[in-house]
């Protein structure tokens, strides 16, 4: 017979063992100099002209240089060029690249890849596709300079090749960069301040970078993508934590050093950790309330703006950030703050007028027939706002029919131009980065070419000329007045309206990490590790 | 014995054919567009069709379904559309985390659960059995995400004997292996000790009834005897048939687990898949479940003829 005490001997040796095995070896600490962070999300394309995904740039900026960045005031500074010449009617612009520049591969890096490159990506950006299409010609004059030479002046010639996000015109090798541009390239040898490590890429598990050990940075201090991009770590892990509970724990507890983008959510939690610091190097992303129109009701500019004062900013930016000190309003299409941001926004607040609305919507005619908001249930970066989007919509005299699904879903629904009976949509409300809309020639939405453009498909002749205008002009007030007069007419047409913008966090440990760079979109350069 | 192999073998391939089809025709009519999240935020409507056209999302289903088959005939799953790596290739970087956690789940399972169950049977309603089996609802009804982030906050964050997350290959070391596995092995095997705790507790009380254990117990045979070598040997039928089920049940419920713990398995992998409407690499892995789930089930099968020598196949 089994006895009490011969079970209780089994059940304390098994506990016995298995408390063992788990205290025999304290957990690995962090060896040597490897820097263990958890990106935004998961890399799953290399090539930095495929997609807009915000990984994929900051892979770009690890592995490859530009030939201009941008500081953390979005002021444009050589990097990969030493100096550079305009001739006096703006239309030749030379360049020469600084010494000592060099592909993973050891090859040097030489005017005939920065051609091949910046001709990729002129291939796919909407900015790089209009500077292609003013430019004549872009030659080499030595294997260390080339000139770009224009049809007539472009002014935004330094903001393209500064271009921080959404694409960077990054620089490869002449043979990666033949690859055709509708094909992905499978090479990611660039001349960056990081080597990516092929063979340890797990996608969904691990990315690694190796320190670029032949680098020579500049001598500038860095400041956004501009500068020195010095390393001081021998080996980058990105770790892949979807879970934000799980990112959170595994900072607490020492397994990663560094979280890019901290989740709200979390944000409590770790601002009272003494252990941890959380930092915001971007300084802001905004929110945006986009309408299609395409189809009705939205295709009727009153009714478009009718729903534009509906947007509560505050009560939206509350419900979704949570947190006082993570958002604020800003009525403004550009980020407040920046160089193009004015206050001149017509009608639109950023505070309900449904009075008002309700009088537009009348003058308009709108049948009360339901408008189809999407609500990303799944995404949680978004998912707050919809539920509150709809009862704004309501209070201003709209009928909503609020239409749950995940983000993919959404995504490929909002490409569709049908009737919402067919598929179609109304609304919908996304997030942008600070780099995103800086500047009226980078932001996607900001377009009146119907449906060549952006979903929604605004048609505006009028905003097309001004972006034309804006783009041949290289003086600084003449460009401002073009701005605003731009934001004039988003809000005239009703094309889409802001409702807040966001702090971006970062959370690293503290006394472990420092180095972090000020930058408009995240940069892993400069990093220490204590 | 190999006929009855050589039949089961034939016979998972017209249930493999219909799993591809199921499979491939509710990828197809479900909503969502690969194209569309490749693009990302900032594609125009243009740039997904030309994706679409690229990936061969632009032809019709029969044709898609055809040059989909014609691949797997020659032993090829695809690549996936957003890593641009094989869904073989990938399958086999996953496969490593699942198998470790699902086998140290299981032996943890059955080296916990089997012994539970024989001796809730052996104290048959004494306060022992009760108190076996509330721990057995409770195993069935809490979520192992909570379960998971309790051990978390308990074992990692507050003793800090463990780690929050994330896997070591058996190559890196058994030590480091298996404290990568603890927590997230126990996490998943709850549900399962409580399954299999209940079942063995039934089986072995039905046995501990028979004439055969009277007769044991008449012969002098001690009692640890009986309760292993009789009534447990004859009640093994329905605890293996419930154990194997159990790794059927094992590939759903390392997806939670995996995400809890972010080890990166064939679970997430199967999770990423779906977000991103990545479909060869969502099909190859279905259809690499569906081979496991009907070799586990053949498995079970003849482990029978070990169990109950009466049985032939």
């Amino acid at each position: 017979m089994l006895s009490k005490r011969n079970l209780m001997k089994t059940i304390l040796a098994g506990a016995v063992f298995a408390a063992a095995a788990a205290a025999a070896t304290s957990f690995a600490q962090d060896a040597g100099k490897v820097l263990r962070l958890v990106p935004q999300s998961d890399l799953k394309i290399l090539d930095p002209i495929w997609t807009t995904a915000f990984i994929t740039r900051n892979h770009g900026y690890m592995v490859y240089d530009t030939l201009f960045g941008v500081d953390e005031q979005a002021k444009v500074h050589p990097q990969m060029v030493d100096k550079y010449t305009t001739s006096p009617d703006g239309k030749t612009w030379s360049f020469t690249l600084r010494k000592g520049l060099a592909f993973h591969d050891g090859k040097p890096v030489t005017s005939e890849d920065v051609i091949a490159s910046l001709k990729r990506w002129g291939q796919r950006d909407g900015l790089g596709q209009k500077m292609f299409t003013a430019l004549d010609k872009a030659e080499p004059i030595d294997a260390n300079s080339f000139r770009l030479v224009f049809k007539e002046p472009f002014g935004m010639v330094l903001e393209a090749l500064s271009k921080p996000s959404s694409n960077p015109p990054f620089i490869m090798p002449a043979r990666v960069a033949a690859t055709p541009a509708d094909k992905q390239i499978d090479d990611a040898t660039g001349s960056g301040p990081y080597i990516f490590k092929k063979d340890e890429y797990r996608p969904g598990e691990k990315i690694v970078y190796l320190k670029n050990t032949q680098y020579v940075p500049r001598t500038e201090a860095p400041s956004g993508t501009a500068g020195g991009k010095n390393v001081y770590v021998d080996r980058m892990e990105w770790i892949i934590l979807k879970d934000a509970q799980t990112q959170a724990n595994a900072l607490a507890n020492g397994e990663v050093d560094m979280i890019e983008w901290l989740p709200p959510e979390q944000y409590t939690a770790l601002k009272n950790n003494p252990a941890i610091t959380v930092d915001n190097p971007i300084p802001k992303g905004s929110f945006a309330l986009h309408l299609n129109h395409v189809i009705p009701p939205f295709d009727n500019p009153k009714i478009a703006q009718a729903a534009i004062m509906a947007i509560n900013q505050e009560a939206l930016m509350r419900a979704q950030m949570v947190h006082k000190e993570l958002y604020n309003s800003c009525a403004s299409v550009y980020p407040c703050g920046t160089a193009f941001a004015t206050d001149k926004t017509g009608y639109f607040t950023g505070k309900p007028q449904f009075e008002k609305a309700k009088a537009l919507l009348k003058e308009a005619g709108y049948d009360g027939k339901p408008v189809v908001l999407m609500y990303p249930a799944d995404f949680a970066l978004l998912n707050k706002f919809p539920p509150v989007m709809a009862q704004l919509l309501k209070q201003a005299g709209f009928n909503v029919d609020m239409q749950s699904m995940d983000w993919p879903t959404l995504v490929t629904r909002r490409a569709k131009k049908d009737p919402v009976d067919k598929g179609g949509w109304n609304l919908f409300i996304t997030g942008w980065g600070i780099a995103d809309n800086m500047n009226p020639m980078f932001y996607a939405p900001l377009t009146g070419n119907g449906e060549k453009g952006w979903f929604g498909w605004a048609t505006d002749d009028r905003l097309e000329q001004l972006k034309s205008e804006f783009l041949a002009s290289a003086e600084e007030p003449r460009r401002k007045e073009l701005a605003t007069s731009i934001q004039q007419r988003v809000y005239d047409t009703g094309i889409y309206a802001p409702i807040g913008e966001y702090k971006p966090l970062t959370a690293y440990r503290k006394g472990v990490v420092s180095g972090v760079v000020r930058s408009p979109v995240g940069v892993f350069w400069n990093l220490k590790k204590n | 014995m190999l006929l009855f192999l050589a039949r089961r073998i034939l016979s998972t391939v017209p249930v493999l054919v219909i799993v591809a089809l199921i499979v491939f025709l509710m990828l197809r009519l479900a909503p969502g567009d690969p194209a569309a999240a490749i693009v990302g935020d900032s594609g125009t409507s243009e740039n997904i069709a030309r994706v679409r056209e690229q990936l061969g999302l632009d032809q019709s289903l029969p044709v898609q379904f055809f040059r989909w088959s014609l691949q797997l005939l020659q032993g090829n799953l695809g690549e996936s559309y957003f890593m641009k790596k094989t869904v073989v290739e990938l399958i086999g970087q996953r496969i490593e985390a699942t198998v470790s956690l699902a086998a140290v789940t299981l032996v943890v399972t059955i080296l916990v659960a089997v012994p539970l169950g024989v001796i809730a049977a052996w104290r048959h309603g004494g306060w022992l059995d009760r108190m076996l089996m509330g721990f057995s609802v409770m195993g069935f009804s809490i979520p192992a995400f909570v379960i998971g982030y309790v051990l978390i906050w308990i074992f990692a964050l507050h003793l800090q004997w463990l780690p929050v997350q994330g896997y070591q290959r058996l190559s890196q070391g058994p030590l480091l292996w298996i404290k990568h596995l603890i927590l997230p092995s126990i996490t998943l095997s709850v549900i399962y000790v409580a399954l299999i705790a209940r079942v063995t507790r039934a089986a072995v009380a039905e046995a501990m009834t028979e004439d055969y254990i009277r007769t044991a117990r008449a012969k002098g045979i001690s009692e640890k005897r009986v309760l292993m070598r009789h009534a447990l040997a004859n009640a093994a039928i329905p605890i293996v048939t419930v154990i194997g089920i159990g790794i059927a049940l094992l590939i759903g419920g390392v997806v939670v687990t995996e995400t809890v713990f972010a080890i990166p398995g064939l679970g997430q992998l199967t999770v990423d898949a779906v977000l991103s409407r990545d479909f060869p690499l969502i099909q190859g892995i279905t259809l690499f479940f569906s081979v496991i789930y009907v070799l586990v089930n053949l498995l079970i099968d003849l482990s029978y003829l070990v169990f109950d020598p009466r049985i032939r196949y």
